[in-house]
């Protein structure tokens, strides 16, 4: 049967790319399905310094591509569509997409994560106009005036670094009055003089017409408001996990990240998660790589029983 | 096979807003990684839809003045013109079955 495999793996980033490696190795004959561009989010990275063997670093693109070149050269099958449900068939997990059905003895899900949208007023209208969610995509369209970075973690304080290069200021919006980025990453920021922290702030509303003008802010402690005339938005308020086609199929936590054991089983025998899309992943391209490689190793072991 | 066009601030009269054909514009830079992606599946379009859209790019870092007109402030972004007119816009990278339907609905 064609649209049968032994192993079918959701999502084509770093953690699905290893895993596919690593059953494609193993004989396994495996299939990847990946819905966007190959090499999942670690491509919107313009620079990515923490990935052991790069020590000058490297291109997110580039490495999602040199991930992707390595994990299909043991004749792993690669299709390019959207998982849009699971279910089990007596031994068969079957994978419905927007391409038909795929059967397989075990199924890893690696689709990863996309970026938490701020959820308030104006946000969805100016999308496009003023509101990004990629700084290396967007950046240079915001020569002149103030830009804000909305978050405080790795990806908020990347984006400010990366868009001190075009704007006149940026100002990072944080709920906290510390950032949960690396050190390394904020003394970066603390030395660049156009950046400067609004802290225990957050933001309540995007205000413009056919671009972006003001944001409209509440301090978290006193909550007293204020406003800020900006050019841009760029949030970074964290990841929101691509689960949705499995709800009613596996157990997911509160924000929908699935819950996996040491060896990336989930509660259903013979279906695996590995990468961001795992409760408590540490989200990162070399961690995701890790897990789909457990993932593998216990995949193979589940098939020879 | 048919490719996408390459077009910029002086062929864009000539080429999008006096076509008898809807075109699609491709707004797009070379720093832009997703736009760099959604490239081929561009070229694969612009072969299945020949006769019908024609496919155009614009390096929006060459032809400032024509992104600025249409306001262009994230790509990857596509505008499909219609007799001189922007019809459709889709910004971000989208999968090439969601491409499909945008283009067959401005084809009725």
């Amino acid at each position: 049967m064609a649209n049968e495999y032994e192993v079918i793996i959701i999502g084509g980033g770093p953690a699905g790319l290893s895993a596919g490696l690593y059953t494609s190795r193993a004989r396994l004959k495996s299939l990847l399905i990946e819905m966007g561009p190959p090499g999942g989010q670690i491509t919107d990275a313009e620079l990515v310094e923490n990935y052991p063997g790069f020590p000058q670093g490297i291109s997110g693109l580039e490495l999602g591509q040199l991930i992707h070149q390595q994990a299909t050269r043991y004749g792993l099958e690669t299709l390019q569509a959207e998982a849009t449900g699971l279910e089990l068939q007596g031994e068969k997990r079957v994978v419905i997409t927007t391409k038909g059905k795929f059967t397989a003895k075990a199924v890893i899900i690696a689709s990863g994560s996309e970026r938490q949208k701020l959820g308030i007023a104006g946000e969805e209208g100016l999308t496009g106009k003023g509101v990004s969610y990629c700084a290396t995509c967007d950046g240079p369209f915001f020569k002149e005036g103030t830009v804000a970075v909305v978050g405080g973690g790795d990806v908020a304080i990347t984006e400010a670094l990366h868009l001190a290069k075009f704007a006149s200021r940026v100002k990072v919006i944080h709920r906290r009055n510390e950032l949960r980025a690396t050190r390394i990453l904020e003394e970066r920021a603390q030395a660049e003089p156009k950046i400067e922290f609004l802290w225990d702030t957050k933001v309540e509303g995007i205000e413009g017409k056919d671009r972006v003008k003001r944001l409209n802010l509440s301090n978290a402690k006193s909550g007293e408001k204020s406003t800020l005339d900006v050019v841009g938005v760029f949030v970074a308020i964290g990841f929101k996990p691509n689960t949705d086609y499995l709800k009613g199929f596996l157990p997911l936590d509160k924000a929908g990240f699935i819950i996996t054991n040491e060896r990336m089983e989930t509660k259903i025998p013979g279906v695996f998660a590995a990468g961001d899309v795992r409760l408590n992943s540490a989200q990162q391209a070399i961690t995701a790589a890790g897990d789909g490689a457990t993932a593998a190793v216990f995949v193979a072991k589940f098939l020879s029983g | 096979m048919t490719k996408p066009i390459a077009v910029d601030d002086a062929t864009f009269d000539q080429q999008v807003l006096k076509s008898k054909t809807p075109v699609l514009v491709d707004f797009w830079a070379p720093w832009c990684r997703p736009c760099i992606m959604a490239a081929p599946v561009l070229e694969e379009l612009a072969g299945e839809y020949a006769g019908k859209i024609t496919f155009a790019k614009l390096d929006v870092d060459q032809n400032a003045k024509t992104a600025a007109s249409y306001n262009i402030m994230a790509i990857p972004n596509l505008i499909i013109f219609k007799d001189g007119k922007p019809v459709s816009q889709i910004v971000g990278y989208k999968p090439k079955a969601e491409l499909k339907r945008d283009l067959d609905a401005i084809l009725g």
